[in-house]
């Protein structure tokens, strides 16, 4: 239906003027992304804004790690735990880290099935993936409350260091596990969308009415590989640097 | 409906990208675990931070099958960032020195440790 609009561009009729131009432009059927649904472009602009967020606190965390006289605490010791009399430098983190890439992988199959019409298996890996990105949160939540309780961490000072690392961590790691959170919510109205058949039925969504179909599974996706694509920088960067 | 295609592609590309990743976490993790320090320690970790994002992005998020279009308006801007990361490495080292020389040892001002914790002192 768009394909005729965007093709019959061979004599334009004048262009309206004033607000009524700005209107018209603004609406015109000009499309740069071709072959890319309206709300998967939006979603990778979405994108795009929130890594510059992540970067500014990316970047304000070496700032300040880079500015300070007094000793950066060790991550390999700070987030080390005790297993079975095994003392293991950063294996909670490594767990999370094996978690999420895992979530991230179930996610990528879910689009598959999403786009084959395969209700049941995409909203089974749906809600697995979901449940993954919670016990990532739920392992977030432990290893906050060890290093608020345990170490007596704080946003403005710790026994170990440096006083900005309660900082840069409470700021980024709670930035990234709201995101997963969000995600979390939004993988399981995803998966309650496509199990109802919603999207078989391009029954429209919350909120709009645009019609509902397999799209909207690829493009939160695109959201939670990106959730996965943060924490690769975190990892590398706040916990082994 | 028939002009918007989904990506499509088979359910191997996606088992050996998630199996990439693992390796490539992995070896994050015994960077750390060996204990490597200096050069060896950070170009290591960002070769494999770099890789996997590469293998997300690409594959996972569908990039390397999207149009021109699309890889560029995303992928080109953040570069932009690049600018602001060197600009506050200069700016974060200059703090670095001017603290050094105006509060370090011998500058004559007193050093005091900034937090005391479970109120010692």
């Amino acid at each position: 239906m768009t394909q005729s609009v965007l093709t019959s561009t061979g004599a334009s009729p004048p262009l309206p003027e004033g607000l009524q131009g700005i209107v018209a432009d603004w609406s015109s059927d000009q499309r740069a992304f071709k072959k890319v649904p309206w709300g998967k472009a939006m979603m990778w602009i979405f994108l795009l804004s929130d890594t510059f967020i992540f970067t500014c606190f990316l970047t304000s965390y070496m700032a300040v790690r880079m500015s300070t006289t007094v000793p950066w605490p060790n991550p390999s010791e700070v987030f080390a735990l005790t297993i079975a009399g095994h003392h293991i430098p950063l294996i909670l983190i490594a767990i999370m880290t094996f978690i999420l890439i895992s979530s991230s992988g179930t996610m990528a199959m879910a689009v598959k099935f999403g786009y084959e019409k395969n209700k049941k298996m995409c909203s089974i890996l749906l809600v697995v993936t979901a449940f993954f990105g919670a016990s990532f949160v739920g392992m977030q939540a432990f290893e906050w409350t060890k290093l608020i309780v345990e170490e007596g961490v704080r946003p403005w000072g710790n026994p170990m260091g440096a006083p900005q690392f309660g900082a840069s961590f409470f700021m980024i790691t709670g930035f990234h596990g709201f995101h997963v959170s969000v995600g979390v919510i939004f993988l399981i109205i995803t998966a309650i969308k496509v199990l109802r058949g919603d999207l078989d039925r391009q029954r429209p969504g919350f909120m709009t009415g645009r019609k509902g179909n397999y799209e909207i599974v690829e493009i939160m996706g695109l959201y939670w590989h990106f959730v996965d694509l943060v924490w690769v920088f975190i990892f590398a960067f706040f916990y082994l640097w | 409906m028939a002009h918007v295609e989904g990506q499509q592609h088979p359910i191997s590309v996606y088992l050996w990208i998630w199996g990439l990743l693992f390796v490539l976490s992995a070896f994050s993790y015994l960077v750390d675990y060996f204990g490597f320090q200096g050069y060896l320690r950070w170009s290591l970790i960002l070769v494999f931070m770099l890789m996997k994002a590469g293998l997300i992005v690409a594959v996972f998020m569908h990039m390397r099958w999207e149009r021109l279009a699309l890889m560029y308006a995303i992928l080109v801007p953040p570069l932009c960032l690049l600018v602001l990361i060197s600009l506050m490495a200069v700016e974060g080292d200059y703090t670095f020195v001017t603290r050094a020389s105006s509060f370090g040892q011998g500058s004559g001002v007193p050093v005091e440790h900034p937090y005391r914790p479970h109120g010692a002192g």
